[in-house]
């Protein structure tokens, strides 16, 4: 088995004269959590959404297991889940309803059983007959996690997933996450812009800024590497990065 | 490869959405029983006045039925992919596993379903109170009802397509096309009414089909059954045309990010 389960080459995305993705490289390995991370605007939403194949790359290839998203589309999707704060899961059916609803898309065995073991593990029992429309924000993101667990990806993405989660509901999610990425042959991309988070749950990584991958290593010892005494302090002096030519 | 279970996950999700909602429910059944009533007594009020013997039921009234019909199909179609649109879905569900052929299979499953309720409705209604019989079509009814459902699911795709390319203020296109096409097939007057240049838009609808075939059998005036062949082919082509445009439009809003992004509308 490839220890691989992310494989990105020279990806870009131009849109007319824009350049949003500019032709990055990098690697998710097995039980290992990457964390992508930048300013606003960096390209790592459109990075995300190319591997989940809603936007098309101008160029490049991904691999998911060695599979090429662009030929294995289904293939690939079927070993990839995610869960973004932006894309909260429908509020008019209940909780139980989408889990099932995305559990057959996903092709889940033993489907009913998976709901019951995700709804106990992300506390969500008492909810599972009611509409996620009037679930709390922190709710709702558990059961887009829960979603995100379903078909017990190869390949977890998760865009800012704890960006509306108290601080001890955030550090249980973690605490699951990081159980997950070290139980099963799985990888993890996580983006967050909160730098402790990333130095508690990632194993390494990469800061992108205008479409390009400028560092990459350990969340624990990069910022002495260049110079700095916190992520942030890195994160933000990245971020203030003029564009290259 | 195909399936089956991920398009009957589109059609589940909708039957969730049925659940408890009688805003989703009673147009099923409402609005065609209303037309069935208000057209159910136009006839008998124009056999009534019209002195000539002519029965009015079978031809207006079975032919407003059939019209209602075609309508509904498409509106099923278009109803569950609307569900999507309105609760900002797309992001969700393609990018999943799921293919557009299984999609748009899903769309048409939930479509046959609630198509179903609506023809049932009319049927009873149509039969009890108006004392319309279908016997007088014959094995010709089952031609008739798929040729106005094949159209219904391809205009229903087309109209899909539409709104996933212009976004989702645009759906009240949607909304008049079967009135737009109705004036071309002949749904109350032989087409035979028309001036040539909109008979000429007529042959290429498959609708038209029915409705010329329906007033021959009610003047006794069968047409020729290769007629209703060609309806169908029609279909067929119209078809394998919706699916060749939506796919196109799907794969124009993966290359522009039209999908991940889709409530901003447009990407200008």
């Amino acid at each position: 088995m490839t220890p691989k389960v992310l494989s990105v080459r020279d990806l870009r995305k131009q849109y007319g004269a824009t350049v949003a993705v500019d032709g990055i490289s990098f690697e998710v390995n097995r039980n290992e959590i990457v964390g992508l991370l930048g300013p606003n605007g960096a390209g790592k939403t459109t990075t995300i959404n190319m591997i989940l194949g809603v936007l098309e790359p101008t160029s490049g290839t991904i691999l998911v297991e060695d599979l090429d998203i662009a030929s294995k589309r289904s293939r690939v999707l079927e070993r990839t889940n995610f869960a973004a704060v932006y894309a909260p899961l429908p509020g008019n059916l209940t909780v139980l309803q989408n889990l099932r609803f995305f559990g057959l898309i996903y092709g889940v065995r033993d489907l009913s059983a998976r709901i019951e073991t995700l709804l106990k593990q992300y506390d969500l029992l008492t909810f599972r007959d009611v509409k996620c429309g009037v679930l709390s924000s922190g709710e709702q993101t558990r059961v887009s996690l829960a979603k995100a667990m379903l078909n017990q990806p190869a390949l977890l993405l998760l865009d800012e997933p704890t960006a509306s989660l108290d601080p001890a509901t955030a550090r249980d999610i973690r605490i699951k996450i990081r159980e997950y990425a070290a139980a099963g042959e799985v990888g993890v991309l996580w983006t967050s812009h909160n730098m402790y988070e990333v130095e508690d749950v990632c194993d390494r990584v990469l800061f992108l800024s205008h479409g390009r991958i400028l560092l990459q290593g350990d969340p624990r010892t990069l910022p002495a590497t260049h110079g700095k005494e916190t992520l942030e302090e890195l994160f933000i002096t990245v971020a203030n990065e003029p564009e290259r030519a | 490869m195909f399936s089956f279970r991920r398009a009957s996950a589109i059609f589940l999700r909708q039957f969730y959405l049925m659940q408890g909602s009688p805003a989703r429910v009673v147009p099923l059944f409402a609005w065609v029983a209303i037309d069935m009533v208000t057209w159910g007594f136009i006839t008998k009020y124009l056999n009534s006045v019209s002195g000539s013997g002519f029965n009015f039921v079978p031809s207006l009234l079975g032919a407003v039925l059939m019209w209602d019909f075609f309508t509904r199909v498409m509106q099923g179609v278009t109803m569950t992919f609307f569900e999507d649109v309105w609760s900002r879905n797309f992001l969700n569900v393609f990018a999943t596993p799921l293919s557009i052929s299984e999609y748009i299979s899903g769309l048409v499953l939930s479509s046959i379903a609630t198509s179903s309720v609506g023809l049932v409705t009319m049927l009873v209604l149509v039969t009890a109170v108006f004392g319309l019989s279908f016997f007088l079509y014959g094995v010709l009814l089952v031609p008739y009802l798929l040729v106005l459902f094949l159209f219904g699911i391809a205009l229903g795709i087309v109209a899909c397509g539409i709104v996933l390319r212009l976004g989702p203020a645009s759906e009240w296109f949607i909304w008049p096309i079967p009135a737009l096409i109705s004036p071309f097939v002949g749904v109350f007057y032989p087409l035979s009414t028309l001036p040539a240049w909109m008979r000429a838009l007529s042959r290429l609808l498959p609708p038209s089909y029915v409705f010329e075939s329906m007033r021959g059998i009610v003047l006794k005036r069968p047409g020729s059954p290769y007629a209703l062949f060609w309806g169908a082919a029609l279909d067929v082509i119209f078809l394998l045309l919706a699916s060749f445009f939506f796919s196109a439009i799907y794969r124009h809003a993966v290359r522009t990010g039209l999908i991940a992004r889709y409530s901003a509308e447009s990407l200008s």
